[in-house]
């Protein structure tokens, strides 16, 4: 199966020295994976070199099936269509309602407007956001900024959502509505994603939970197979731990749990 | 030891290697020559945009209210005083030879060939440069500009060629309206104070412009709209540090801007006039 994503070698650093070292990864189809590290470990910039946003020094950087690495930004731009992108402060435009913000790609691609406001109300019924339709990004609580981030992704349908510390600076409460969204957009959706956190629990509620079409609410999962060897439709979660700018730990829940290094051990505490 | 979360190593930092004074100067060096490239290649993107698509109208009539309209106060305030002063400087020493009809004619060349121009963009710079280096500045430390390239749009269409061409389209515009006001102040100032007649002065006044003052006073404010803009968005487009670096790229643009338009108004004044005497 080709990975949806893949980073091989990477490397990218500023003037202050290297960032991301020697990074390489793969994400497969419907598979979700968490980097999971401390600040400054470069998984913001890998999400970034993801998208194109930035381009890596060396190494190549494969998405969808395309060397994002070696296309122009001209050919990114319409590339970067193909992918949703939720910022860690939403980074919604602050100038524009939710309805405007949530309908931009749409009318940046010429989509006729009787066609944009049912697609924006089934985004924002879906992130549970309809009532805020015509407030400005200023009237919003953090959650809610984040929630209307997502529908602002999804309106297009990506099969890629790459998430920048979705819960950063949320309390416990509103971190888990993300993530039950998360979830949704992930099993009914059936998106890949690329989801950048420190908090592990995070990682576990992705992998240990799953949203229920037919009940429609987030249960556990711990009935279901893991893994995407054991079933290429079922959805599965993998963790990756980003240590010194590269991949110093990549596997499952599980073998994360058991793992003895003392550094992986710190997240667990 | 090993680390734990709650605890810092107590391996002390070794101390950065000191540069040496040619290292800094080389490195200053560079990082001007980049900083020219960059905002070269930027305000050249600003202009090849308007040739192929996407474009962007609604976002530059936005734009042309907002520095536009929005500068009309202003323009107009300091255009009628600042032609009123003009008649009264000027007055001051055509009086001395009893020529203070001759007040309309000088204050009309000054007003349109050089002080309505530069006035005016000088103006509109500490007003809209500021305002476009802050609100783009503020965008790209909050990822709102990631984010639009993120979802495919390209910022220099989207932000910048839509001010360029706002400001480049209403800059002669408020010029030609600063040199009107100027010249009504001039004329209040001339009719209460020297108590030359309305008719006598806005005769002299028009009568002492030919075409080739008017292309001096409408072709400077073309360039001087393209520099404000373009440092404006350059300057807001490479914010560096937080918001105290919106801050500091805001002053920057103003700046930069103001010292251009003073320095590019030299050399358009040489051309001018080299163009008056040989095509007008």
């Amino acid at each position: 199966m080709e990975a949806t994503v893949s980073f091989r070698n990477v490397r990218l650093g500023f003037d202050e020295g290297d960032i991301v070292r020697g990074l390489s990864f793969e994400v497969f189809p419907k598979e979700t994976l968490v980097l999971l590290g401390e600040t400054g470990t470069g998984k913001t910039l890998s999400l970034k070199m993801a998208a194109g946003l930035l381009k890596p020094q060396e190494g190549d950087v494969k998405v969808l099936g395309r060397h994002i690495s070696e296309m122009e930004e001209k050919e990114l731009l319409d590339f970067r269509r193909e992918i949703g992108f939720v910022f860690q402060e939403g980074a919604l435009f602050d100038s524009m309602t939710v309805e405007e913000n949530v309908a931009f790609r749409l009318r940046e691609e010429k989509v006729a407007e009787e066609e944009i406001a049912p697609k924006v109300k089934e985004a924002l019924r879906f992130v549970e956001l309809e009532h805020a339709i015509d407030l400005v990004p200023s009237e919003l609580s953090g959650g809610m900024k984040r929630r209307a981030s997502i529908a602002r992704a999804l309106i297009t349908r990506p099969p890629i959502v790459l998430y920048d510390s979705p819960t950063a600076g949320l309390d416990p409460v509103t971190s888990q509505t993300i993530i039950a969204l998360i979830l949704r957009l992930r099993d009914i959706y059936g998106v890949t994603a690329l989801l950048a956190t420190h908090r592990l629990q995070d990682g576990f509620a992705l992998a240990n939970f799953h949203f229920d079409i037919v009940k429609n609410r987030v249960l556990p999962n711990s009935h279901k197979p893991r893994g995407r060897e054991s079933d290429g439709e079922e959805s599965s979660t993998r963790f990756a731990v980003l240590r010194d700018g590269k991949v110093f730990f990549e596997g499952t829940p599980e073998e994360l749990v058991a793992a003895k290094d003392p550094y992986l051990k710190r997240f667990l505490v | 030891m090993e680390d734990t979360p709650l605890q810092v190593s107590s391996d002390e930092t070794p101390a950065p290697p000191t540069a040496s004074i040619s290292q800094v100067l080389i490195g200053s060096a560079k990082r001007a020559v980049l900083q020219v490239q960059e905002y070269s290649y930027l305000a050249a993107q600003s202009i090849t945009n308007v040739f192929s698509g996407p474009h962007y109208f609604q976002d530059t009539l936005d734009q042309m209210d907002q520095i536009g309209v929005g500068s009309l106060p202003i323009v107009l305030l300091t255009g009628f005083f600042i032609g009123a002063v003009m008649v009264l400087q000027t007055a001051s020493q055509f009086v001395r030879f009893g020529q203070t009809s001759l007040t309309g004619d000088a204050v009309s060349l000054a007003l349109v060939r050089e002080l309505g121009p530069t006035l005016t963009s000088l103006l509109v710079t500490g007003r809209c440069a500021s305002g476009i280096a802050s609100e783009l500045g503020s965008m790209l430390v909050t990822e709102q500009v990631d984010a639009m390239r993120a979802m495919g749009t390209d910022p220099s269409r989207k932000l910048v060629t839509p001010r360029v061409v706002a400001t480049i389209l209403v800059l002669p515009l408020l010029t030609a309206i600063s040199d009107f006001i100027g010249l009504v102040g001039g004329c209040v100032a001339a009719v209460f104070s020297l108590r030359l007649g309305v008719v006598q002065f806005w005769t002299r006044a028009i009568d002492a412009l030919d075409f080739a003052d008017i292309m001096q006073g409408m072709m400077k404010p073309l360039i001087f709209g393209f520099i404000l803009a373009t440092v404006g968005c350059y300057k807001g487009l490479t914010v560096r540090g937080g918001t105290q670096g919106v801050g500091r790229s805001t002053t920057q643009a103003v700046v930069v801007s103001s010292v251009m338009i003073i320095v590019a108004d030299t050399f358009l004044t040489k051309l001018a006039l080299y163009l008056a005497d040989k095509v007008f």
